[in-house]
């Protein structure tokens, strides 16, 4: 494979750049010991770090939003595993509808999603609950989860589970023993997938969540809609650092790539 | 067993069915709905809210910016995402891996933080850009981005671009190195390798990148919410302040369903075009 | 009465027949091969016999007790996978303890047993690795053993060494042989390599369109093939005159059916020739002793065992076998 030039990686670094700048541009701010928005220059402060927690409201839409996305994500796992091994291993009538239904959630504008679930969570008395987010969130998260479980269903080979079964396993050892230990990497991703999407989903939560359950998502968009001080920049860069933490224990774990190019283990 | 297959996916269907199905039709049928200021929500069957949004000319306006800022977001995405796939996949192994993941990471950040930073860099004078740039005296007045159609694309570009880049870096993963060099030893310099062996391999996946990021800039919110404002209305901020601030929930529910329904004719519509078009090659 | 038995077996899949009414009687002890090209029927009838896929007609006995009445994890057959289909989470020793495990045997004479099973094939020293850490040929080891192991009535081998390299395949298919012979379970091979198939069985089912065109010992299938396509299925063959000639039973005589030599191939251990002669070309395989042979170009006369020179000027068409 050739090398890229001179110019490619000029553009490479200016494309890299354009990427990051924002994301840097947060973080720096968040580190400012003035009272307005200003880069650190010679001195940096914790003191927007530390004002967060005079605001409560954060604080718990932070704890709020990690439980609805390990709920969520736990619950759209289990509902995609057995859909996942449906569709990964069977061919019947209506396959090819059912896969678009559950994965329609990608393509359906969030704003719908939001205004549909607002309008059905009000008339089931569910209006503002953390049961509707729970709901809400699984919805809107499980293609991610039944993304990486039916790559790890259709990457299994059918074989390996004769092979128990010729060996005198019955059909929940099977399951137990073989089937759910070789599919447990793709289950376990695509949870840290969907809790990463539902950690960051605004735009149907707004619609669906009350005062007393905004999520932090949700907190940080009104707070910006009114102004845009310091203090959003370091909720900002707390929320940037956990989800690159995450990104990097997952890119360890089982590869970005694969995670998001959605390839199988082998390419069988 | 015949019946396996749907047992198995029969708690998934009943989830979807109740919560996914049932609020869509009712979220259809409230659209025909009738609505006052006083009266709230009336359950009869009208057309008031669809004559309105399809008469009105603020309706038309909006939904013309909506598609308009897809359309270039969609353009620019292309333009500069696809190249900088090329690159990214001709890169060295620790390197490959390394910008994979600063480039794709930030689709995994919140939306909200990366448009945050945007505002930072050029919002209005305290822009941290246009600050620098006025003080170095290159500009006099700050450059207009925040509550400008700009802003929003150059932002939503950004947001969006990560799937551009993965669409292209997922089929250039598809194309057999082989064929370049076969190329380049039937004498074809790097510019026509890149012309003629390259980019038609790669089209499809610049195309599929292409729907993908047209349908969520049209339908994207908290970035046109940021940077627009409250005068630069797109047809999701529209469909919130109708439900969330005036209250009239028929209204935003017609133009929801009309985003939902325009975008899901233009996604299919382009993806069976694409679909035809490269099905003898990559069939 | 047969240890095993097939009889009028039958697979359709809609309107296309895989299996169509095969019978076959298997003895004890015995190592019959299934063979043919692929689509032949002969997967397809090993997955009956495991139970993977459910015959449209026909039985299955063993031992006259009726096999398909019994579920796939009860018929106690050892099955060697073309992928090997070892448990990746399982190390060697894991892999190959899990049948009897599931037998419920005690975990001292399991223990045992593994040992004595890794050590007949030759992995005494590999019971905590992993199957990735594993070559190819290690992980059919462990294939083998893991069958093995639970001492199965039958030993079913689906194309067990297709993905292993010319050298090594060759190798495993002498160890094969050895291991079998030694502990004496009946065998049954399906592979599409007919120099697989004669080297291991005793008796080969050469297969075609679901059908056995011909049962024997590999020898007899040789030398006598039923059919046209059991002839064209073992070797490389000449028609002449209807009759079917081994091109490694031509030589060249001073007298006989006069030719020409277009292509001479060197092959280390023979000669491979094409000559072309009145009726066609004909092919011809000799023994590389050492001593000069006719070149390209050069004119020849053709002689074989049976068939007078002077009867050999009719039609001759020269046949190859895929991939031999």
């Amino acid at each position: 494979m050739s090398k890229n030039g001179p110019i490619a990686l000029v553009y490479h670094t200016l494309f890299v750049t354009f990427m990051l700048a924002p994301i840097l541009v947060v973080c720096f701010v968040a580190f400012t010991p003035e009272g307005y928005l200003s880069f650190p220059t010679d001195r940096w402060s914790l003191r927007w770090f530390y004002a967060i927690g005079r605001y409560p409201e954060f604080i718990s839409a932070f704890w709020r939003s990690l439980w609805l996305g390990a709920l969520s994500s736990a619950i759209a796992v289990a509902f995609s595993v057995p859909a996942a091994l449906a569709i990964g291993r069977h061919r019947f009538r209506g396959r090819d509808a059912m896969t678009a239904l559950f994965m329609s959630p990608l393509m359906i504008p969030h704003v719908v999603l939001g205004i549909a679930f607002l309008r059905f969570f009000t008339e089931l008395g569910l209006g503002g609950t953390f049961v509707g987010l729970v709901l809400a969130h699984i919805v809107i998260v499980l293609p991610f989860a039944l993304r990486l479980t039916l790559a790890s269903a259709v990457g299994l080979d059918r074989s390996i589970e004769h092979a128990a079964i010729s060996l005198g396993a019955s059909d929940g050892t099977v399951l137990r023993r073989i089937t759910l230990p070789l599919v447990l990497p793709g289950l376990v991703s695509g949870w840290a997938l969907a809790f990463i999407n539902s950690f960051d989903e605004v735009t149907m939560t707004v619609f669906i969540a009350a005062p007393g359950t905004e999520t932090l998502p949700v907190r940080m968009f009104l707070y910006i809609q009114d102004n845009i001080d310091p203090l959003v920049t370091s909720v900002s860069a707390v929320v940037i650092a956990v989800t690159v933490a995450a990104l990097i224990v997952l890119d360890r774990a089982y590869g970005l790539e694969r995670l998001l190019v959605g390839r199988s283990v082998d390419g069988r | 067993m015949k019946s396996t297959p749907y047992l198995l996916s029969l708690p998934a269907l009943l989830l979807f069915g109740a919560i996914v199905v049932i609020p869509l039709v009712m979220t259809v049928l409230l659209s025909f709905h009738d609505w006052g200021q006083y009266k709230g929500i009336e359950p009869v069957f009208i057309l008031k809210n669809w004559h309105e949004v399809f008469t009105d000319s603020y309706f038309l306006e909006m939904f013309g910016r909506t598609f308009r800022i897809a359309f270039f977001v969609t353009l620019f995405a292309a333009l500069l995402g696809a190249p900088e796939a090329y690159i990214l996949n001709r890169m060295k192994s620790p390197w490959r891996g390394l910008f994979l993941l600063v480039i794709l990471g930030p689709l995994l950040i919140s939306v909200v933080a990366r448009t945050l930073g945007w505002a930072l860099l050029f919002g209005g004078n305290s822009g941290l850009i246009n600050k620098a740039l006025t003080s170095m005296g290159l500009i006099s007045a700050p450059l207009p981005f925040m509550f400008t159609e700009t802003g929003v694309i150059v932002a939503l570009t950004h947001v969006l671009m990560p799937y551009m880049v993965l669409a292209v870096w997922a089929a250039l993963q598809r194309l057999d190195p082989q064929v370049e060099n076969a190329a380049v030893a039937l004498g074809a310099g790097p510019f026509t390798v890149l012309r003629r062996i390259v980019l038609p391999q790669v089209m499809p996946g610049i195309l599929s990148g292409a729907i993908i990021v047209f349908a969520l800039a049209a339908s994207a919110f908290a970035t046109p919410a940021i940077i627009g404002g409250r005068r630069l209305k797109v047809a999701s901020t529209l469909a919130y302040d109708e439900f969330l601030n005036t209250l009239n929930w028929p209204l935003g529910a017609a133009v929801a369903v009309l985003l939902l329904v325009a975008l899901v004719a233009i996604v299919v519509g382009a993806s069976r075009l694409v679909e035809r078009r490269y099905a003898q090659v990559f069939g | 009465m047969s240890f095993l038995s097939l009889e009028g077996l039958s697979k359709r899949f809609g309107t296309h027949t895989a299996v169509d009414g095969l019978t076959l009687a298997v003895e004890k002890g015995e190592f019959v091969s299934l063979l043919g090209p692929s689509g032949c029927g002969k997967t397809t009838t090993l997955q009956m016999i495991a139970g993977f896929v459910e015959p449209s007609g026909g039985a299955i006995r063993l031992e006259g007790r009726d096999l398909l009445a019994m579920k796939p994890a009860k018929r106690g057959l050892g099955i060697v996978f073309q992928s090997y289909a070892l448990f990746p989470h399982m190390t060697v020793a894991e892999n190959v303890a899990f049948g009897l495990e599931m037998q419920g045997v005690a975990a001292v004479e399991r223990s045992k047993r593994v040992g004595e099973t890794l050590e007949l094939v030759g992995l005494g020293a590999f019971t905590g690795r992993f199957p990735r850490q594993l070559s190819g040929g290690q992980q059919q080891r462990v294939a083998l053993a893991r069958a093995l192991v639970i001492r199965p009535q039958i030993l079913l081998l689906d194309e067990p060494l297709s993905n292993l390299d010319a050298k090594l395949r060759e190798e495993m298919q002498i160890e094969l042989r050895q291991i079998q012979r030694t502990v004496g379970t009946t065998t049954i091979l399906v592979t599409h390599d007919q120099a697989e198939a004669m080297a291991l069985s005793d008796r080969v089912v050469v297969m075609n369109h679901g059908r056995a065109e011909q049962i024997g010992p590999p020898h007899e299938a040789y030398e006598r093939p039923a059919t046209p396509f059991v002839a064209n299925f073992l070797g490389r063959t000449n028609l002449v005159n209807g009759t079917t000639v081994r091109p490694e039973k031509i030589w060249f005589a001073t007298s006989g059916l006069a030719g020409k030599v277009r292509t001479r191939i060197f092959q280390g251990n023979h000669w491979l020739y094409q000559v072309e002669t009145a009726g066609g070309l004909v092919t011809v395989i000799r023994q590389n002793t050492g001593e000069a042979m006719p070149g390209e170009g050069e004119s020849v006369h053709l002689a074989w065992d049976g068939v007078p020179p002077h009867a050999t000027r009719g039609e001759v068409s020269a046949k190859r076998t895929e991939g031999s």
